[in-house]
């Protein structure tokens, strides 16, 4: 019996001390914010100071395109950002509820709705990548090469070809309602698959079905090894996807790292950040998006 | 089959040679998991013998409520958890939203249900004679409880067992109230869950590789507390 | 010593609307060796947990060792009194550790010691690792009684203790329980339903049925010259109602 009790009070220290341990952890890296020229304000105590909490989409931070870029804002400021990556409805909603500094998506109806609603300061143009209609190579609806995004998937209904589509109001999903509604289609029937999933989920079910689905071009190019899916329609401007940026607006919620997001969002615009963005390439050589900030449009008109 | 293969393979190799990421997954695992379990155990065993051994208004209410409890999905949990930590929310002043605090929070509530059922139950099996036995000898109330608590042992690290299993697999709630952010709220279950998504089954499988060890290790340090009285 | 251990007056037990007991004067003296004997059902058991203090009674007078008790009893006179069951219930760990128990409890000294001679006293020494699991019905609750007795109690009470054993630990039991009040002088006890056991044992008989005292008296006269017709009839083996 004394055993067992000492056994038991070794392994209860033993987690204690883990607990402690796990209390004074800091993130990987430990930032102290530089006293800042602007006094913060009264009332407000910022969240985390020196941290930036950024909500994005799945498919933004699975791209690689973050971990490229951010160490150059930490650097800089000495701060740390954390990235929560979810569906673009779920970061819309984060940041509805103040508990994200910064919004990074592509979903501009929605974006242009959260500005108006009072959620955040203002939106703003930072790159745009593409989107591409993928299905299996033998292609029973025969739409290979075609230019017209909308007639791609009209062609799809009518063959009641099987077609995977993302089903959670994110990006990728909102653009592809977008195209059908183009074609004046209201897809459904067996053949459609809705799957509430994120891009790569979706691909994976593509890919085992042989169905059709629209997916972003970064996604394609990290799986393009494996996928067994083919690129058949692209380039129709009806699939550009354009992302925005916006800074939580602290008149909402004041406790949101408001200054560090203006900063960042200064930073995500300029020329220099753009060009590196533009520098960014996929393992296959190729670049995944394209720079398209105000500035960055300014200085190459 | 092959996946599983080169999967164990990688595991083998991310392990040896102690890849920093895969270590600060893990450790975070561990240290989330840990401080809610001792949390749960701290709180629920007591609260397991009280339930056992005392009558109170309302118990038969308290303990349908607790077997709810037990079957609760923890995606509600981490739902219910990130409306309560949200700044929108009534505790959003304490800024634990995505954070590793939020992630011990729901798996303490996950996970506590489960630690008072099963050793609610185990007290139960205890012979209900022994507690006046004690009594004679001189035992106050409370080392009379703890006797009988001794006594259910091996229902009670069950119970902490069952608490365990219920967390270190779950990924529904921590990828909710974490956020899943590298290098500060990452566990090895939302880990496997992003490299699945991107597509990396290797990765993925070799994180559930590791996970399924971490597992099996700790219940068999579990194991070596209940001692002897397993065999008999 | 003056005052009995015992005193009970008037002293009522109801369960709900069940009256189990209802004495009029008990005494229970010191130094002595009290039977409390009577048919099944007859409040000898109730009576035993009302002065281990496990129950309090419902109207009445307990006084113990000359101090009236009223309301919940302090633990420090709770732990003067200890009880062996019928049934001895020992928790799951070696024979040395149960018997240890209530020394522990008590943050006592010498515990080794102590126990090791009480174990010598109930003829156990050489099980004092074992886990009880192992031991039978008789040297189980051989165990049960060395674990009452190594906490020196003043009083000690046995309710039915051999009622299930086997003759040769049943004997071996009174034996020490015998001895244990000739040379400590502890003030003993015992509800039996063997008018035999009785006979061997008791300074002091006391007779229950129906929950109240039909005749307390020394051993020899309650046995050679009952005064009460009914407890001549039951040392006769007869059914009494």
């Amino acid at each position: 019996m004394k055993r067992c009790s000492a056994r038991l009070g070794l392994v209860l220290l033993v987690l204690a001390l883990l607990g402690l341990a796990g209390c004074q952890a800091t993130p990987t890296a430990t930032p102290q914010p530089e006293p800042s020229a602007v006094p913060p304000t009264p009332t407000a105590v910022v969240r985390q100071a020196g941290q930036l909490l950024l909500a994005t989409t799945t498919s933004t931070a699975d791209s690689g395109l973050l971990s490229y870029l951010l160490p150059d804002f930490e650097a800089k400021y000495n701060v740390k950002v954390n990235v929560v990556a979810v569906g673009s409805g779920q970061a819309m909603e984060i940041g509805k509820k103040g508990d994200a500094d910064v919004l990074l998506v592509h979903a501009r109806a929605a974006e242009d709705q959260f500005v108006a609603d009072g959620f955040g300061i203002k939106r703003d143009d930072v790159m745009y990548n593409d989107f591409l209609i993928l299905g299996p190579a033998a292609d029973p609806a025969g739409i290979k090469g075609m230019k017209d995004a909308a007639a791609a998937f009209a062609k799809i209904a009518e063959a009641k070809a099987p077609f995977a589509s993302r089903g959670d109001n994110s990006g990728t999903h909102v653009k592809e309602k977008d195209i059908w509604k183009k074609a004046n289609i209201t897809p459904s029937g067996d053949w459609y698959l809705s799957l509430g999933q994120g891009m790569g989920e979706t691909l994976t079910v593509a890919k085992e079905k042989g169905a059709y689905t629209l997916s972003d071009r970064g996604t394609y190019l990290s799986r393009k090894d494996n996928l067994g899916l083919e690129v058949l329609v692209e380039g129709d401007a009806a699939l550009f996807n354009p992302y925005g940026v916006i800074a939580v607006n602290p008149a909402k919620w004041p406790q949101v790292n408001a200054e560090l997001a203006n900063q960042f969002v200064e930073w995500l615009l300029s020329v220099e950040t753009q060009e590196k963005i533009a520098a960014y390439k996929h393992a296959s050589g190729l670049p995944l998006f394209f720079p398209n900030s105000e500035a960055w449009r300014a200085a190459h008109k | 089959m092959g996946d599983l293969f080169r999967g164990a393979i990688q595991a083998l190799r991310l392990i040896l040679a102690l890849d920093p990421q895969v270590l600060s997954i893990l450790g975070l695992t561990l240290r989330v998991t840990g401080i809610a379990l001792l949390f749960s155990t701290l709180i629920g065993v007591p609260l397991g013998g009280l339930f056992a051994l005392r009558r109170f208004v309302g118990k038969r209410v308290v303990i349908a409520f607790l077997y709810t409890g037990m079957g609760l999905p923890p995606v509600v949990v981490g739902l219910f958890v990130y409306l309560l930590l949200s700044r929108s929310g009534p505790l959003g002043y304490l800024g634990w939203l995505f954070t590793p605090r939020a992630m011990i929070v729901s798996q303490v509530i996950i996970s506590l249900p489960l630690v008072v059922g099963f050793t609610m139950a185990s007290v139960m099996g205890v012979d209900p004679d022994l507690r006046r036995q004690l009594a004679s000898l001189g035992a106050t109330s409370w080392q009379a409880t703890w006797a009988i608590l001794k006594e259910a042992r091996t229902g009670v690290i069950v119970s902490i067992v069952a608490g365990f299993g219920s967390i270190i697999s779950e990924v529904g709630a921590v990828m909710l109230v974490g956020g899943n952010i590298e290098g500060y709220t990452r566990t090895l279950t939302t880990a496997i869950v992003l490299e699945t998504r991107k597509g990396s089954f290797d990765l993925a499988i070799a994180l559930g590789i590791i996970l399924l060890a971490l597992s099996f290790v700790a219940n068999v340090a579990m194991l070596s507390l209940q001692g002897k009285r397993l065999g008999e | 010593m003056n005052s009995p251990v015992y005193e009970l007056r008037d002293v009522v037990k109801l369960y709900g609307q069940r009256e189990v007991l209802h004495l009029g004067h008990l005494v229970i003296p010191h130094g002595e060796i009290t039977c409390v004997v009577g048919p099944n059902g007859a409040g000898k058991s109730s009576l035993l947990r009302l002065l281990n203090f496990l129950e309090s009674p419902t109207s009445g007078q307990i006084t113990f060792d000359g101090r009236p008790l009223n309301g919940k009893v302090p633990l420090s006179l709770r732990r003067r009194v200890t009880m062996v069951f019928q049934r001895p219930i020992l928790l799951s760990a070696s024979v040395r550790d149960n018997v240890a128990y209530g020394l522990k409890l008590r943050g006592e000294k010498e515990v080794e010691a102590r126990v090791s001679q009480v174990l010598d006293l109930v003829g156990l020494s050489q099980f004092a690792r074992a886990s009880v699991k192992t031991l039978s019905g008789g040297e189980a609750q051989r165990v049960a009684l060395a674990r009452a007795i190594v906490i020196e109690p003043e009083v000690l009470l046995l309710d039915e203790p051999t009622a299930n054993l086997d003759p040769y630990n049943g004997s071996l039991i009174e034996k020490i329980v015998a001895e244990l009040n000739r040379e400590r002088g502890i003030a003993i006890a015992v509800v039996t339903h063997s008018v035999f056991q009785a006979k061997r044992l008791a300074h002091q008989v006391a007779f229950l049925l129906g929950g109240r005292e039909i005749e307390v008296a020394p051993a020899e006269q309650f046995f050679s010259t009952p005064a009460n017709p009914r407890t001549a009839a039951f040392v006769r083996g007869e059914m009494v109602y």
